[in-house]
């Protein structure tokens, strides 16, 4: 039945056979390519790969790092959409626009500008040095590198949601005698929740995946100022081959488990979306 | 949700509406923690972002004039801008056509599997780019699967230019079928009816009709991808083979002139691919806001 707006079974077929090789050849691969080379040597030699100590700390640094930087850049994300989204003033786009700069940048980048604050031709890299604080080559300049790159996740996220959502229910329920925070828990929040882990599991998947920005800063001290994927490349380049894809698909896991629950909070949005059309209008349009 | 499905979208936001009449200014002050919450903003903003990022301007102001041209067009940099600006290009044109053609037969089509389907197009936002360097190097490298039968007919992707755009075509995949996507999904059928009652072949709505409505997604799809392309560090450099003059990408030079201490040249560098990836932003930004304006027309 061709509608007028459809092809022929035959042109729908090739298209579609087309599309799927691509992601076939660009997406499945590569993933299966991961599984394969950490199991190369049997299951055996994959677990004793992820038992190394430095695998471990890296692993930790990791964790621990995403654990500084998501909620540092929740709390900006939310902070950043109420006034964005809640208020008007003056400069507002420009400030929009600023809040993506991040992404636009480098991570070589914007690994490169901090060493250029605290490291030790920096700014503040001789007053370090005195008082004997480590920023760059250490955790902190780690942390604050995967601050910089996941900047935008939540904010961005939360943005245009809010505003959509508008400011008739927050000012009822100040109207009707509630704090700003009793407002922002009981009001705003429930409005933004799944946007919000949205934003939370992306930035949590770009702040234990970065690679370039915290390349720069980090100084690649085993055991020490290594993450997951700093650790893969020095197992790569030491040609230990089964260790680095062991660790890496602890990485692909990660990425897994994101998609899976990033497409659960879609499908999830899709229904409640349906269900608000599907539902008789009960009052009068605003 | 529909709109935040990217990360790195610059983000959908409406032009600033100033208020007007009823419901303006005065109305939404009614909320509190303007003060609070744009302040803190402001903050944030200035300490992690933009004084780190002042630092790569003052930074170069030590350089003379003279100092800071050598250093951005030395041939070795010279190479470096024409392979990342290149394999970039290459990799977001095949992009905006694949990337056309999987948000196409996603929206359009039914076929078994799809939903899955239209949850890995995400996965190159959501993996590691490291893991995806070494995974594609291995795939392509001499003994991989994919370069097992290529190598015999002479056909070398890993460690040559052809790798890096093959390591930025993974990277940008997302991109053009994010931004089409919701576009062909709010597309209207009626039209492309009546270009059929018209008379008018598939091929021909889809060239007359479909596409001119896709137009401003499709490229600013490309110019996302395009932008990511050119930052891209972690993916290449597994495959490239980092060769000077050859298959060296520049961040990569921006590295290798840090590792020398040479703070002064990386800065610099690094400046001119910050003025570009600026450049491009606002070209992002110009794109988007007139594919609100197009989609934004009446019915």
């Amino acid at each position: 039945m061709q509608a007028g707006t459809t092809e022929s079974p035959l042109v729908r077929w090739t298209l579609i056979s087309l599309a799927l090789l691509f992601m076939f050849f660009f997406l499945v691969l590569p993933l299966a390519a991961v599984a394969a080379e950490a199991l190369r040597k049997g299951f055996g030699a994959y677990l004793e790969a992820l038992k190394e100590p430095d695998a471990w700390s890296a692993i930790r640094l990791t964790l621990l790092t995403a654990a500084i930087a998501v909620p540092l850049n929740l709390v900006f994300g939310i902070a950043a959409a109420w006034a964005i989204a809640k208020f008007e003033f003056r400069g507002k786009a420009v400030l929009t626009t600023l809040v993506d700069l991040p992404f636009a940048v480098s991570p070589v980048v914007a690994g490169l500008i901090y060493v250029l604050v605290f490291g030790a031709q920096g700014w503040f890299g001789p007053w370090l040095m005195a008082h004997d604080i480590k920023i760059i080559f250490a955790v902190p300049g780690i942390v604050l590198a995967t601050v910089f790159v996941t900047f935008p996740f939540i904010a961005r996220e939360l943005i245009p949601l809010m505003q959509a959502q508008g400011t008739d229910e927050e000012q009822a329920a100040i109207v009707l005698g509630a704090t700003g925070w009793q407002t922002f828990w009981r009001v705003t929040l429930p409005n933004i929740k799944w946007g919000l882990l949205y934003g939370v599991i992306l930035c949590n998947a770009r702040a234990m995946g970065e690679f370039g920005a915290v390349s720069v800063v980090s100084g690649h001290i085993r055991g020490q100022t290594n993450t997951m994927p700093l650790h893969v490349e020095v197992l790569y380049n030491e040609y230990q081959s089964v260790a680095a894809f062991a660790v890496a698909s602890l990485l692909a896991i990660l990425a897994l488990v994101t998609l899976v629950i990033k497409s659960v909070i879609e499908w999830r949005h899709e229904r409640e979306m349906k269900a608000i059309a599907d539902m008789p209008q009960e009052r009068p349009a605003a | 949700m529909a709109s935040a499905i990217s990360p790195a979208l610059p983000s959908p936001v409406a032009p600033v509406s100033r208020p007007v009449g009823k419901g303006g200014r005065g109305a939404k002050r009614v909320l509190p923690g303007f003060g609070l919450t744009l302040g803190y903003t402001v903050l944030y903003l200035g300490l992690i972002v933009m004084i780190p990022l002042s630092a790569l301007v003052f930074k170069t102001f030590t350089l003379s004039w003279e100092q800071f041209w050598v250093a951005v067009t030395s041939p070795r940099v010279m190479a470096s801008y024409r392979l990342t600006f290149g394999a970039s290009f290459l990799a977001a044109l095949v992009n905006l056509f694949f990337g056309l053609l999987v948000a196409w037969v996603l929206v359009r089509y039914k076929f078994p599997g799809k939903k899955i389907v239209d949850a890995l197009v995400d996965l190159p936002f959501a993996l590691p780019t490291a893991v995806a360097g070494i995974s594609l190097s291995a795939l392509l490298a001499g003994n991989g699967w994919i370069g097992q039968y290529l190598e015999p007919h002479g056909i070398k992707l890993a460690f040559t230019p052809a790798g890096v755009v093959i390591a930025l075509i993974f990277i940008g995949l997302p991109f053009v079928v994010r931004t089409v996507q919701p576009v062909l999904e709010d597309a209207e059928k009626e039209l492309e009816e009546a270009a059929t009652s018209l008379g008018a072949t598939r091929l021909q709505t889809f060239m007359r009709v479909i596409l001119p409505s896709i137009m401003p997604a499709l490229l600013t799809g490309f110019a996302m991808a395009f932008a990511r392309a050119i930052g891209e560090y972690g993916s290449v450099i597994f495959i490239a083979g980092n060769m000077p003059m050859i298959s060296e990408i520049t961040p990569l030079i921006i590295i290798g002139k840090l590792e020398q201490y040479d703070f002064a040249g990386a800065t610099a560098v690094a400046l001119v691919m910050l003025v570009i990836s600026f450049l491009l932003l606002l070209v992002i930004n110009g794109l988007q806001a007139w594919q609100r304006r197009h989609t934004g027309m009446p019915a």
